[in-house]
């Protein structure tokens, strides 16, 4: 079991006051704190073994390649993955444009198909519109129930025989749904399509094993997991990354080069052209030691905890609307929703002054939105660093804002 | 708690001049994509200057607020006077705006701009 109490003193975030108030953080799906040993474990890198990787002869350059690989063994063997097929980007952003451009090159034809959902982060989306739009193929989205759950049946007959890829975010960012990724992409390899997954709100909050999710590729971010920013992670099936041609072209990702032509490295390092984001992925590592270190079922219960205990008195709350799965169950550690007639911008500013930081704006999901019937919603998002105390306090503040603007 | 000073809270509440003209002279719209506040500014405009202003819009209590005062403000004014119109103007006039929300805030300036220069 987590004590967060135990967790913020590893934070130096929380040392500091915020205004005349402590810090409450309630916004880690946009991006999460850091802890003092990932902090330090990048500046110990730029003190002490900060050289180009994959390049030098001499000893210092040895030393930070190993730390690079080092930290990639530790990531892939987080998620249950070969480090031959963990790549690193700059973001999930990246490796997702990085699937769908490859996808285009190798899968996708015209009239073929490309299915997303109408929960999609537009990382999970954008990319899939312009590759479909290249290739003259058609793009649809499963849609959502009542409940915010995806739509299986919707799925199952949009999913046919021409759909290439299937792309889903597992934890919506702004629905909170857990998707049921492990039965969505045995119906999509049935139908002969690639299943590519964006992990960037679920790897950070619970145990995730790519073998058991079923997938064919999956991305996530460093930066939501208690990493730096700056460093995402692509991981897919060796066979998939062999097959996709590299996305950005340059340094470090040949084999030979000649004017005319070149040949590529092998996976992984065809797909990381130029200097990598090393000192970021020495980081990456050490959040993932602090992570486990905790326990990634304790991380879990926590957020489970939290947002449980914050959906149960929103719900008990006339003038709140929430949006997704009420029961906590089936969510993420998140919350989005709306004050009835006020602008969740309004609703963000009012709580900042009292140290409460939530999301407030259409969270990088706009269809979502608009299916949902709302511009934009407020989130409330937990972690490890996160009391009960401070969903209560949340909870009080939200009652104030009401008030103050009904 | 309220960092919203009372004019802001009162021009949202109680709206003057929303809703369209039936034959304005120039008219501006501004959206902000980051959270789907949109202003619309209509202009009818004699002697070269405004005789009826209204707005139209959706968003947040500040920016719907700071349209709605912005309609009082440009009321009788020459077009050329209201070209050199300064934010800070706005931003007293509402009883100063929050660090953070200046955008918002600005919003329906930068509607009356392209209103001026016949961008709608």
């Amino acid at each position: 079991m987590i004590e967060p109490l135990q967790v913020r003193r590893d934070f130096p975030i929380f040392h500091r006051p915020y205004g005349d108030r402590p810090l409450v953080y309630l916004d880690s799906a946009a991006t999460s704190q850091k802890p003092l040993s990932v902090i330090e474990a990048e500046a110990r890198f730029y003190r002490e073994e900060n050289a180009n990787v994959r390049r030098g002869v001499y000893r210092l350059a040895h030393k930070a390649t190993e730390r690079y690989e080092d930290a990639r063994r530790k990531i892939a063997e987080f998620i249950g993955a070969s480090p031959a097929e963990v790549v690193f980007t700059r973001s999930t952003t990246e490796a997702l444009n990085l699937l769908a451009f490859g996808l285009g090159e190798t899968r996708i034809r015209r009239g073929d198909r490309v299915l997303v959902t109408n929960m999609e982060h537009h990382a999970n989306l954008l990319p899939w519109q312009a590759v479909t739009q290249r290739k003259g193929a058609e793009l649809l989205a499963v849609d959502i129930t009542a409940d915010g759950h995806l739509d299986l049946e919707d799925f199952q007959k949009k999913l046919g025989p021409g759909t290439k890829v299937v792309a889903l975010v597992h934890v919506s960012n702004v629905l909170g749904t857990i998707n049921p990724v492990a039965e969505m992409a045995r119906a999509a390899h049935e139908a002969g399509a690639v299943v590519v997954v964006d992990a960037a709100q679920s790897v950070p909050h619970m145990p995730v094993s790519v073998a058991a999710l079923g997938a064919d590729a999956l991305a996530f971010s460093g930066h939501k997991m208690l990493g730096p920013t700056g460093i995402g992670v692509l991981w897919a099936k060796r066979g998939l990354l062999e097959e996709l041609p590299p996305f950005l072209l340059g340094g470090e990702m040949i084999r030979e080069v000649w004017l005319e032509r070149a040949v590529w490295a092998d996976p992984p390092a065809k797909f990381e052209a130029g200097t990598p984001p090393i000192a970021q992925a020495v980081g990456l590592a050490a959040a993932v030691e602090y992570l486990l270190g905790l326990g990634m079922q304790a991380v879990w219960a926590h957020g489970q905890r939290l947002v449980g205990k914050a959906l149960e008195a929103l719900l008990h709350r006339d003038f709140v609307e929430i949006y997704g799965p009420t029961d906590p169950q089936k969510r993420g550690a998140l919350v989005a929703f709306n004050l009835k007639g006020i602008h969740p911008h309004d609703v963000a500013t009012l709580l900042d002054q009292e140290g409460i930081c939530i999301r407030a704006g259409h969270h990088c999901a706009q269809p979502l939105h608009r299916r949902l019937g709302c511009s934009a919603s407020c989130r409330a998002s937990f972690y490890v660093y996160n009391t009960e105390e401070e969903v209560e306090l949340f909870l009080a503040a939200l009652d104030r804002v009401w008030e103050a603007l009904r | 708690m309220s960092p919203y000073e009372e004019v802001i809270l009162d021009h949202w509440r109680n709206p003057r001049n929303k809703g369209r003209l039936s034959a304005p002279d120039l008219v501006g719209v501004e959206v902000n994509p980051l959270c789907g506040d949109a202003v619309r500014l209509e202009l009818k405009v004699a002697d070269g200057k405004v005789a009826e202003a209204r707005f139209d819009g959706e968003g947040c209590a500040i920016s719907q607020a700071a349209a709605s005062l912005l309609t009082e403000l440009v009321q009788g004014r020459s077009l050329a006077e209201l070209k050199g119109l300064k934010e800070e103007e706005i931003l007293s006039a509402l009883g100063g705006v929050i660090e953070t929300r200046r955008n918002c805030a600005l919003l329906p300036l930068r509607a009356l701009r392209r209103a001026l220069a016949g961008k709608a």
